[in-house]
């Protein structure tokens, strides 16, 4: 499997999860965690990042997802979430971790 | 002459991601107690504060959202949300939390201070604030 991106930043204050997709290759794994949950919601001015990103896997932890009352519904569809155990298969199943902050 | 001041909070963080979002409402619980005309404006992440139905029993951060409600009870009298931002973010009035304002001594009440308002009405609410605190 390729490497696992972290994007902890609002896709609306920075551009940390347009950086991720931008410059990673395919089969990426891009998991959205703190602020960088909001990048996973659907119906923003910025959801086409995730939307109209190919060859990508987003997937956004779930205890910040609910810390900011976002409703599983109102994330983008193939946005996966997961725990923190999940988060540590994520790296385990991945080649390295790199942090976009 | 009255020695009452309008105040006004500038929110523009998300909540939980940095200290912003607790700093200011520490600050605004403090102002309250010193009998000055309080207003909260809450602009681009900003308004993810006001979002209902935050839980953070995974995430080890104490939910701050329920404070937010009392701030009619520490005179709080406006709480001001601009619209672009909401609609940016996909987001509207009903996703927001409500909060109750009600004056003990004149029994005046308002069932829900928090009201959405274009980029004309803040420029205005700030230009006509005596003191702007920016979080």
């Amino acid at each position: 499997m390729a490497d696992l991106y972290t994007v902890n930043k609002s896709p609306f204050e920075k551009n940390s999860l347009a950086d991720a997709i931008k410059f990673s290759t395919d089969g990426a794994a891009i998991l959205l965690i703190e602020d960088g949950v909001y990048g996973a919601t659907k119906g923003t001015a910025v959801e086409s990042l995730v939307t109209g990103a190919s060859g990508k896997k987003f997937y956004a932890l779930k205890a910040d997802v609910k810390a900011r009352g976002i409703a599983e519904d109102r994330l983008i569809d193939g946005v996966e979430l997961v725990d923190y155990a999940g988060f540590v298969d994520l790296v385990e199943a991945t080649d390295k971790v790199q942090a976009w902050l | 002459m009255s020695d009452v001041k309008k105040f006004m909070y500038l929110n523009r963080r998300a909540p939980y991601g940095t200290i912003y979002a607790w700093e200011s409402l520490e600050v605004v619980l403090i102002g309250a107690a010193f009998d000055q005309e309080v207003s909260l404006m809450f602009i681009d992440d900003g308004v993810y504060q006001l979002v209902k139905g935050s839980d953070t029993s995974e995430s080890d951060m104490k939910n701050f959202t329920p404070t937010y409600r009392t701030l009619g009870d520490y005179g709080v009298r406006h709480m001001y949300v601009d619209k672009e931002s909401l609609e940016a973010r996909g987001l509207t009035t009903d996703d927001l939390i409500e909060v109750e304002w009600e004056d003990w001594e004149t029994e005046e009440s308002v069932d829900n201070i928090v009201e959405a308002v274009d980029a004309g009405q803040i420029a205005e609410l700030l230009a006509e604030s005596d003191v702007v605190f920016s979080f």
